[in-house]
Order: structure tokens, then C-alpha cells, then sequence
């Protein structure tokens, strides 16, 4: 026993243990963001030393009120869904198939998933090397089974395709990550309730929509949660792709965001704008994982 | 299995999938290997109509990524003694000399230290945290992990604003510690939820079995659970390493000259009137095959680490 006396106390280590993390996140997590929200009622402007007024709402006000956030925002809209839509219909497909277990399918499974683990901005630049009309590889596979000229369109140049372009290339990207949620639903249905469907006669396709879909569906619902969120967050693809431009139909808000803060050095604008785009991927989330919630709970 | 069973899918069905995933996988790794292909290219084959598939290796790029280079004329380059090296040949064959190293080695190393330097104090830190959430009533529990959860949905510019204000008052702009200290911060939430998802595995009897043979509880911590863990550390703290490796927003935007990592440096190598693009590709090469090797090597532990910590979530 006096040993164990010796031994600091439970209460002790939890809280030794917990510090250093804690402390960590107060420092560079919520310190700054208390400073953001500081800052987002001021016109303090990072690059000048002046003195910082207090201007109460009105960043706020602007931003809500400003036709450009809102350009920015239907940008980012188009990303989101259509990167969403085809990570989903792509990723589901891909796991259903890998599902069938044939010979050597995690070998298979690893390749698909290298472009997730590889850092996007480097891989992003090479993109445009890709998407370069005539020389480009893309442009060439595109030209070779669609017999149009390959120099003839533009991906990352053209108004109309550059926001094509990046959904493209993070599906390219991030199809993977949703396959491999969606092939851990599909492995986590035992196979005795597919048993008992078939022992019913239930036909195949019946049995998909009411045991394989329900099943993956709190899966699938938590990969497009994580997509989500960070296509909201998109900031090192879609720089590297295409800067924003051409004009502003790529500028997503991340994009946005850095113009304002670290080339127009808006720095009370930029953390009004912020607190923003927190507060509604914060929201939106929330709404999400209700629903999300309550899917699980059927 | 040798029985006859209603789930198993056919040969048939299995040979159809089987092919399609296949045919998946190969457009899909076209990009890659189009990079590690092109980083082999001569300038011109790099740039030729239609694309070429076969072509004769150069080490042009992986020369011009490690160099400097500055034009001579003629003349000057008839004054020159021969060269002395192979690398020397290829630069003179297109009328340069070596002026001296590039930047890339640097940066390179910028990102091992960098990374290394993040991944062992986060996962040392979310060690810690994740045993105390894990076994200890700590106040507040659900919350922090709600918590540090919710750090993750902000994005990296708008962080990125105020940590640039603290970082030029603390003079930690474009240094190394305040880059590690910083992807520590970003990476411990993922790495205590990971960490604590593996320690709950571990049953809590072998310590209170130690405790009771007379170990201190932090004995029992590192005797008992720290190598039941090693494991999930490690694949922890590949995750750790591999976010902080390709991690651009914050890099780009807080470091320039010392602290710079490779992804903001590498689309910045530039040639004759433009990207030059074996260049480019050398140096993308060779920055990215550390973690495809890595991936396909560690592919059991990596994909189950994927899908545990986001199913988990």
C-alpha cells in the first residue's frame, strides 16, 4: 500500500495528462478566436499602424449586403453539391463493388485511395499542367474519345468550364474518402439478415433498397458531413488550380476570404467575414448532425 | 469457407467487379504516374503533341530542381574548362552553367523537420489526453471532445488571421517551432479522438491489475497500456505526419523565407518563360513517393484508421 501512496492520485494525473492539450487549444484555438471576434468590430488594418476605431456592426453589415460575397457564395455552393453528388454516386459504387470481394481487391482498394493521402497543393499545381489545351494529358484523353480538337477548350481558362474543372479534380481527390466509409457500412450488415431476405424470397434488388441502402445510409450521411466541411473550408486545390479566376467563377470563400485579409489587408472585414463563415458551417452542421441523428435512431 | 452460401457473390459477379474497380484504379493513378513519367522528361518531351507515353529518361528536371543556373554565351562557354560532372554536361548541353544549389533541399528539410517535430508532440500530448478522457472522470468530458472537434470546422485562412497577428508579436513568424507548435494544435483533436478510440480497446483490468501489484498509476500507464497502444499510436501518428506534410493554407501564408515548406515552394519553381514542368514534377516526385510508398506499405492499418476515426466521429 505504500506504494501506491507514493503514486500521485487519479484526480492529479487526469489533470497533468489533460493540461498541455488544453492549454495548446486555448493558446492557438480559442485565444485567436476571441481576438478574431475583437477584430471583426474594428477597421484595424494588419498592415498599417494606426490608430483602431471601434466601428460596432458595420463589417458585418457590409459583408451581408455586398453582391460580391454573394458571387462567392453561389461558387461555392456549385462546388459543394456537384463534389458532393459525385463523391457520393461514385464512392458508393466503387465500395459496392469492392464489396463483391474478388482477388486482391485491397490492393485495388489502396491504389484508388492514393490521391486522398497526397498533399493537395502540389498535386493541384500539376493539375493545370494536365488541363493544359493541346499539350495537356487531360485535354488529350478528353480529345481522343470525344474527337474534338484538344486545343479547342480551355478547362481552368474558360469562364464556363474552370468551375467544372475543380469539381473534377476533388472528385479525383476525394471519391476515396467517401468509398471507404461507405465500405465500412456495407462490411458492417451481417450477412445473416441477407440470409434471411434471401430465405424470404425477397429479390435482390428488393433486398438493396431495404437492407444494403438503409444500412449504409448514417455512413454515407457522415461522409458527406466531412466532405462538406472541408470543400467549405476548400482553400489548397482549387488556389493552386486556378488562383480564383478566371474573373472571379472559382473564387470560393476561402479564396475570398485570403484576398481580403492577406492582399487587401482588411483585417477587421476579414475576421467579421470569418466569425461568419463559422457561425454557419458551425450551424449548418448542427442541423446536420440532428438529422443525422435521427437516422441512426430508425 | 467451402459451404455453399447465399451471400457470396458469384464468380461471375465478383469477375464484372473485379474489372471495373480495375479500370478505376488505372484512370485514377494516370495523374501520378504521369508525374513521376514527366519528371523524366526532356523539356521539349515534356511539352510535345500528342503526349508522349514513351520517351527517352532525362535527368534534366531532377537537375534543375536542385540548381541554380545563369546563361552564357558561346563564347564563354568554349572558354570553360570541360565539365567535370554528368550533372554539369546537361546544363551546359543547353548553354548554362551552374550558378549554385536551389532552394528545394531546404524546404524539403523544412518539412521533415516540421513534420516530424508536430507529429511526436501531438501524439505525445494526445497520448496523454486520450488516456485521461479515457479512463479518468475528467469535468466537462463530452463537451471537449465536442470541443476540440469543432476546431476542425474552421477554416485554415480565418484561423490563420489572428495566429499571423500572434506570431509577428511573439516573433514566431516563419520560424520552425511556430510552425510545429501550430500543426500540433490543428492535428491534436483528430489525434486525441483516434488515440482515445484505441485505448478504450484496451481492457481496463490489466491495469488495475498492476496497480494492485504495486505500480504507480503512471506506472501502469506506461508499463502496461503505452504497449498495448503502439499500434494505434503509430497509425496515429502517420495521420499526424501526413496532414502536417501537406498542409499548404497555413504554410503559405506564415512562413517566406526560413520556415518555408515544400508544397508552397514546389508550384513556385519556374523555368524559361514559364513553369518548368519536369522540374516541377521531379520535385513533386520526390515529395509525394514517401507517402504512396508509405500508403500502400501501411495500407492496413492506414485504412482502418480512415474509416475508425471518421465512423467513430
Amino acid at each position: 500500500m505504500a506504494r501506491r501512496i507514493r503514486g500521485l492520485s487519479d484526480r492529479a494525473i487526469a489533470w497533468i495528462f489533460v493540461a498541455p492539450t488544453i492549454f495548446l487549444l486555448l493558446a492557438v484555438n480559442i485565444f485567436p478566436l476571441i481576438w478574431t471576434i475583437r477584430l471583426s468590430f474594428t477597421d484595424f488594418k494588419a498592415n498599417r499602424n494606426r490608430e483602431v476605431e471601434w466601428i460596432g456592426l458595420q463589417n458585418y453589415q457590409r459583408i451581408l449586403t455586398d453582391s460580391d460575397i454573394w458571387i462567392t457564395m453561389q461558387a461555392t455552393a456549385h462546388f459543394l453539391f456537384w463534389t458532393i453528388f459525385f463523391q457520393v454516386l461514385i464512392g458508393f459504387t466503387l465500395a459496392w463493388l469492392i464489396n463483391r470481394k474478388f482477388k486482391g481487391n485491397d490492393l485495388w482498394t489502396t491504389i484508388i485511395v492514393l490521391p486522398m493521402m497526397l498533399s493537395p497543393a502540389v498535386v493541384g499545381n500539376f493539375w493545370t499542367f494536365l488541363y493544359q489545351p493541346q499539350i495537356g494529358l487531360f485535354n488529350y484523353v478528353v480529345a481522343f474519345f470525344s474527337g474534338v480538337d484538344p486545343s479547342s477548350f480551355e478547362m481552368i481558362g474558360s469562364v464556363k468550364l474552370a468551375p467544372w474543372a475543380i469539381v473534377i479534380v476533388d472528385t479525383w481527390m476525394w471519391t476515396p474518402f467517401v468509398m471507404l466509409i461507405c465500405l465500412a457500412g456495407l462490411r458492417s450488415i451481417p450477412d445473416y439478415i441477407y440470409e434471411a431476405a434471401a430465405i424470404d424470397r425477397a429479390s435482390k434488388w428488393r433486398q438493396f433498397w431495404t437492407i444494403t441502402i438503409p444500412m449504409v445510409l448514417p455512413f454515407l450521411m457522415l461522409a458527406v458531413l466531412f466532405r462538406g466541411i472541408e470543400n467549405f473550408k476548400m482553400f489548397d486545390l482549387v488556389v493552386q488550380l486556378t488562383g480564383g479566376g478566371p474573373g472571379s467563377t472559382t473564387e470560393l470563400t476561402s479564396i475570398n476570404l485570403k484576398r481580403e485579409a492577406f492582399e487587401k489587408w482588411r483585417t477587421g472585414y476579414a475576421s467579421a467575414y470569418a466569425i461568419i463563415l463559422f457561425v454557419t458551417v458551425f450551424g449548418l452542421a448542427s442541423i446536420y448532425v440532428k438529422a443525422l441523428n435521427k437516422v441512426k435512431e430508425r | 469457407m467451402s459451404g455453399y452460401s447465399i451471400t457470396e457473390p458469384s464468380r461471375r459477379q465478383k469477375w464484372v467487379a473485379g474489372t471495373l474497380v480495375v479500370l478505376y484504379a488505372l484512370i485514377t493513378i494516370m495523374p501520378l504516374i504521369w508525374i513521376i513519367t514527366t519528371g523524366f522528361k526532356s523539356p521539349v518531351d515534356s511539352i510535345s503533341y500528342p503526349p508522349k507515353v514513351l520517351f527517352e529518361p532525362s535527368l534534366e528536371g531532377y537537375v534543375n530542381l536542385f540548381t541554380t543556373r545563369t546563361r552564357v554565351s558561346p563564347e564563354q562557354l568554349a572558354q570553360l574548362p570541360p565539365p567535370k560532372r554528368w550533372y554539369e554536361e546537361i546544363v551546359r548541353n543547353r548553354d548554362m552553367v551552374i550558378a549554385g544549389p536551389s532552394r528545394y533541399g531546404e524546404r524539403f528539410m523544412n518539412s521533415v523537420i516540421i513534420g516530424f517535430g508536430s507529429t511526436f508532440l501531438s501524439v505525445f500530448l494526445g497520448t496523454l489526453a486520450a488516456y485521461a478522457f479515457s479512463r479518468f472522470k475528467v469535468p466537462l468530458k463530452d463537451d471537449l471532445l465536442f470541443f476540440i472537434l469543432s476546431t476542425r470546422m474552421m477554416p485554415p485562412i480565418a484561423v490563420a488571421i489572428p495566429i499571423f497577428l500572434m506570431f509577428r508579436k511573439l516573433g514566431l513568424s516563419d520560424t520552425h517551432l511556430g510552425m510545429i507548435l501550430l500543426y500540433t494544435a490543428v492535428n491534436i483533436s483528430l489525434a486525441v479522438w483516434l488515440l482515445k478510440g484505441f485505448i478504450d480497446e484496451i481492457p481496463r483490468e490489466y491495469e488495475e491489475a498492476a496497480l494492485i501489484d504495486g505500480y504507480t498509476r503512471f506506472q501502469a500507464f506506461y508499463k502496461v497500456v503505452l504497449p498495448q497502444a503502439a499500434t494505434g499510436i503509430a497509425s496515429t501518428a502517420i495521420f499526424c505526419l501526413i496532414f502536417a506534410w501537406n498542409e499548404y493554407a497555413f504554410a503559405v501564408l506564415l512562413t517566406s523565407g526560413t520556415a518555408q515548406t515544400a508544397p508552397p515552394f514546389i508550384p513556385t519553381i519556374i523555368g524559361v518563360g514559364g513553369q518548368d514542368w519536369p522540374a516541377v514534377a521531379a520535385g513533386a516526385t520526390l515529395f509525394l513517393l514517401p507517402v504512396m510508398i508509405f500508403t500502400i506499405f501501411l495500407r492496413k492499418h492506414l485504412l482502418r484508421g480512415i474509416t475508425f476515426g471518421a465512423v467513430r466521429k
